[in-house]
């Protein structure tokens, strides 16, 4: 047969005809494993990992992760400098970086958030480029855009096939270690130039369903540990026995049921501090006395929203990261447990991403000020401790954002004149609980108005303020330098304050 | 009130201070460390001072380790201390008149 004899053939048939030497020709032989590698430094050089490129991991293993440092020492001996460290976010267990920045081998992070030495360090002016805070809608949607981009994404993952498919849970072992969720992990998977998984399971083709797919996948590592499964997940999350908890949970929940956004049907999403994972306890109540369930649950999530999954009480989770081991368990066991990646959870470019569905969502934060922005990552000292996480992206987009917060923490108050670092905005900030009184912002008359004539009797966020000076004491201002350490972007990537070097002098 | 052996008064729980008090020559010297020294540690020295003034306290030495106590219970913890440094039961309870 000559080609160039049928008319327009280059331009509906581009690569010639088939030629039995050179066709790709497998036969069940799953590629000889040709992905597969035997150590993390071949995994490096196959990638061609070079000085100054963008490296991205994912925070799924919490403060239990080995993957980072392990990456970062082999990347140190190889003598490769300048790199920026793109992750999802960052643990206490991470302070080994310390000394790969001072050594040049890190010019750059990327990450949620931060805690431990490393925090301390950084807020005492360790890099001399700025640490970038990005949202988890944020970060995906930079990925997406290209404003981050990633070269090589390293990704520890609980089990993975020969052929890259890789997950947060096992199927083939019932005691191996889980993480449940990899959502933060399969933007990195999906736009990284390079993907290398590092797992300590590797199991028989193909481990579906998957977290990340094997067309993903460059590389395969096998690792004797990805992490420590005491510091990835607990067993269960717990509840609160704090009264003043409780008592700021039961309000949240009275509120909720309150607000126009509690019907049959709403969806929901619960932050991960101990009174607003008790407000779903409250929650639950409501829904069984008045026959009330919700669409979906969505976010981080607990062994608290898969019980009310598994008695009906809610249809369908949607699970970026999953908490704890219950969690995690059900995303592997019920069938409407959907692993969705950050993205889809919030990327704020795509009117669809999954918070803009939310009827409400309760938040924590470390302080709110009298404008209602809410700070979650600078302690009352200035230091980094904390992480953005979902914080503003689902606060702006679900109907009705609840903060709940101890009025005052040990003699340090929670409501504030002004807030050290602001990461949520007050324009999408709704309600304030407190155990002492509640505030709705201003904005929200119409919540006002509803709440009033529910009889609820509300505070001014500054007569908040007030009652926690009357407590404590005005503090005086945390002394900073002008150095910014830190750079703080809201949801949409755009900046929203600066972290500056705390002065100690 | 004079100052006659060590003593001290209070925890290290969170949102208490223990406050330990030592014989001196002359002067009120206090060391404090606080979880929230940056925010509140004048505030905590000058409590102490003055809670050792009106016990007419002129001369100690005073070790303080905050972890975040209200200005009640720094008064209240000094006072305990210095009566037990001072060997006095003397103590003049308020009453509402």
């Amino acid at each position: 047969m000559e080609l160039n004899r049928i008319i327009h053939i280059n331009e509906i048939a581009q690569n010639g005809a088939f030629d039995e030497t050179k066709a790709l020709i497998y036969k069940g032989s799953m590629g000889n494993h040709e992905k597969m590698l035997s150590s993390i430094r071949e995994a490096i050089e196959k990638t061609g990992l070079k000085d100054g490129m963008t490296i991205s991991f994912h925070h799924h293993f919490r403060n239990g992760d080995y993957i980072v440092n392990m990456v970062m020492d082999e990347i140190a001996k190889m003598g490769i400098k300048g790199l920026t460290v793109a992750a999802s976010s960052l643990a206490s267990c991470h302070a080994p970086l310390i000394e790969h920045i001072k050594n040049g081998v890190i010019k750059h992070i990327e990450t949620s958030g931060m805690r431990g030495e490393l925090a301390e360090q950084v807020s005492r002016g360790l890099m001399e480029f700025p640490v970038v805070f990005r949202s988890h809608g944020g970060r995906a949607a930079a990925i997406e855009r290209g404003e981050l981009h990633i070269d090589v994404a390293f990704l520890g993952a609980p089990s993975c096939d020969p052929m890259g498919n890789a997950n947060g849970y096992n199927r083939d072992e019932e005691n191996a270690t889980m993480c449940g969720s990899l959502g933060y992990a399969k933007v990195d998977a999906q736009y990284a130039d390079k993907v290398v998984i590092l797992t300590d399971h590797v199991v028989p083709y193909p481990n579906t369903p998957s977290g990340i797919p094997a067309i993903q996948v460059d590389y395969i590592v096998p690792v004797q540990n990805i992490g420590d499964p005491a510091g990835i997940m607990s067993g269960a999350t717990r509840y609160t026995k704090n009264p003043k908890e409780l008592l700021i949970a039961k309000t949240a929940a009275q509120v909720i049921e309150h607000s126009g956004c509690f019907y049959d049907g709403f969806s929901m999403q619960m932050g991960s501090g101990g009174a607003s994972l008790a407000t779903a306890r409250f929650l639950r109540e409501k829904m069984e006395q008045e026959n009330i369930h919700a669409h979906f649950a969505l976010g981080g999530i607990t062994g608290q929203i898969v019980e009310m999954h598994e008695a009906g009480l809610i249809d369908k989770i949607l699970d970026v990261q999953s908490f704890d081991l219950i969690a995690a368990n059900s995303l592997k066991n019920n069938r409407f447990h959907t692993q969705i990646d950050g993205r889809f959870y919030a990327g704020y470019d795509n009117g669809g991403c999954a918070v803009n569905a939310l009827d409400f969502v309760v938040l924590s934060a470390l302080e709110i000020d009298t404008e209602f922005n809410v700070n979650v990552l600078t302690g009352s000292d200035g230091v980094i401790r904390g992480a953005i996480g979902g914080h503003p992206d689902t606060a702006a987009g679900a109907k009705m954002s609840v903060v709940v917060a101890p009025l005052t923490r040990g003699r340090i108050p929670t409501v504030v004149k002004k807030v050290n670092t602001v990461v949520t905005p007050g324009a999408v900030v709704d309600v304030v609980v407190t155990e002492q009184g509640i505030a709705v912002n201003p904005r929200r008359q119409d919540l006002i108005d509803r709440l009033t004539a529910e009889g609820f009797k509300l505070n001014t966020i500054e007569e908040l303020r007030e009652k926690a000076e009357k407590t404590v004491g005005a503090p005086e201002p945390i002394k900073y330098l002008d150095r910014v350490v830190g750079v703080v972007l809201y949801r949409d990537n755009t900046v929203i304050d600066v972290i500056r070097q705390i002065d100690e002098t | 009130m004079k100052i006659q052996k060590a003593a001290q008064a209070g925890t290290v729980e969170s949102s208490d201070i223990i406050v330990k008090i030592e014989p001196a020559d002359a002067g009120v010297e206090v060391v404090l460390t606080s979880s929230v020294m940056q925010q509140y540690g004048k505030q905590i020295e000058k409590v102490i001072r003055e809670t050792l003034s009106e016990l007419g306290v002129d001369a100690a030495r005073v070790e303080a380790i905050d972890k975040g106590a209200l200005d009640c219970t720094v008064k209240a913890r000094t006072q305990a201390a210095a009566y037990r440094a001072a060997e006095s039961t003397d103590y003049e309870w308020r009453t509402k008149a």
